[in-house]
């Protein structure tokens, strides 16, 4: 069990999260960060499912991976990842089909998501299945978080809503609150991930 | 004919792969560093656009649906990205050496930058559409071709836009922790909401 959970695996599973985070450092899987971020609910769905995508498919590709040859690999890579975002498409139209309709091409464009190629490249070609396994999600559960404080800032702001659910009191509306319009807008995500990496580089300057 | 200009000036103006859907932001945000790169790359996903989507076009209507397998589809429409970025890669090497030369990596990354493949998606939903009603219906080949010129023109249009502003912004006073990506981000976000003004637009 100390095996499974060395020091250089712990550092494999929480680099992504803070110092090393998928988004916010090494800016990959920009597109669909930005694009389901209106609500926290497809937020969420889409962090469980990038998390999901990128475990197994670091996990196939590194069990496979001397096996590989090396012009192809590319493809290879695109084809596995495409087979498992398939699988998971369809399990969420038949499970969330409401969730999986807001989400419309997001899902499908996983596949193109550079922090799964990025991952693949970088870490599973060159690693055991456990420790990819591990890196896997990690840096799913790195971009996950991105996504929820992006997604709670902007449905909080932009509706006065979680998940669906009003928390904004009615008493503060009668006072004259109005909800922020603007943050439903696609371009308000571009700028609140903008912030949050601001935030994010004073935080860790003042580490070092 | 008036439903292909309408498909062709929303692509680029309304439905900017950019700035409403975020695609291709991967690239979009390493390569726009000058304007130079940044035209070579926008030209690149534009041509790579227009052999792909109406490709892809075909095989969804003449295969996968009649055979009933459009669940499928991501595997083979990415499978055609891949193997269309290799055969244009290989074109360009041995026609033009210096464009090869000046496009480096990025050429062969195109595969799976997610505008392409977006594209692609975006246009699957659309065959569904009915074209009397909506202006965004994808009903034959040419549409597909004309709405992939648009979104590539749109795409080539926001990179440039960016590298522009970036050149410019080299010289300027920025926050510390906010240089780099994240005084980029904020641009883009602008950017967009000028482009938002554009969605009210009717031909």
């Amino acid at each position: 069990m100390s095996k499974l959970f060395s020091k250089a695996n712990k550092e494999a599973l929480t680099g992504p999260l803070n110092l090393n985070n998928p988004v916010v450092v090494q800016v990959l899987g920009i597109c669909s960060a930005l694009a389901v971020t209106s609500q926290l609910k497809p937020a969420i769905v889409m962090g469980l499912s990038v998390t999901i995508i990128t475990a197994f498919s670091n996990l196939v590709i590194s069990l496979i991976r001397n096996t590989i040859p090396n012009r192809i690999r590319i493809i290879v890579q695109l084809v596995v990842v495409a087979a498992l975002v398939t699988i998971v498409a369809q399990v969420l139209k038949a499970f969330a089909y409401d969730v999986s309709v807001q989400l419309s091409v997001y899902v499908g464009l996983i596949i193109t998501n550079c922090i799964l190629m990025g991952r693949l490249e970088a870490f599973a070609m060159m690693n055991g299945p456990w420790e990819s396994f591990l890196d896997g999600i990690g840096n799913g559960v790195g971009y996950a978080m991105v996504l929820v404080i992006v997604g709670f800032v902007r449905e909080l702001l932009g509706s006065g809503c979680l998940f669906g659910f009003q928390v904004v009191p009615q008493c503060l509306y009668d006072w004259g609150y109005m909800n922020n319009g603007m943050m439903t807008m696609p371009a308000m995500s571009l700028i609140i991930v903008g912030c949050v990496l601001w935030v994010h580089r004073s935080i860790n300057k003042e580490n070092k | 004919m008036e439903h292909l200009i309408n498909l062709f000036v929303r692509s680029i103006f309304v439905d900017n792969m950019i700035f409403a859907f975020f695609l291709g932001m991967c690239s979009y945000l390493a390569v726009s560093k000058n304007v130079k790169t940044a035209l070579g790359l926008g030209v690149a996903v534009t041509f790579v656009l227009l052999i792909t989507v109406p490709v892809d076009y075909l095989l969804q209507v003449h295969v996968l649906d009649p055979l009933d397998l459009s669940y499928l589809s991501f595997i083979l429409f990415i499978a055609i990205i891949a193997g269309i970025v290799q055969i244009v890669e290989m074109f360009v090497e041995r026609f033009s050496p210096s464009l090869y030369a000046s496009l480096g990596i990025f050429l062969p990354l195109i595969a799976v930058n997610c505008a392409i493949m977006g594209a692609s998606l975006f246009m699957q939903q659309r065959i569904q559409m009915d074209p009397t009603v909506n202006t965004q219906a994808i009903a034959n080949v040419w549409d597909a071709l004309v709405y992939a010129l648009g979104s590539g023109i749109g795409w080539l249009l926001a990179i440039v836009g960016l590298a522009a502003i970036r050149e410019k912004m080299a010289y300027t006073d920025v926050p510390k922790p906010l240089q780099g990506l994240g005084i980029t981000f904020i641009t883009v976000g602008l950017m967009a909401m000028a482009f938002m003004c554009f969605s009210g637009l009717k031909l």
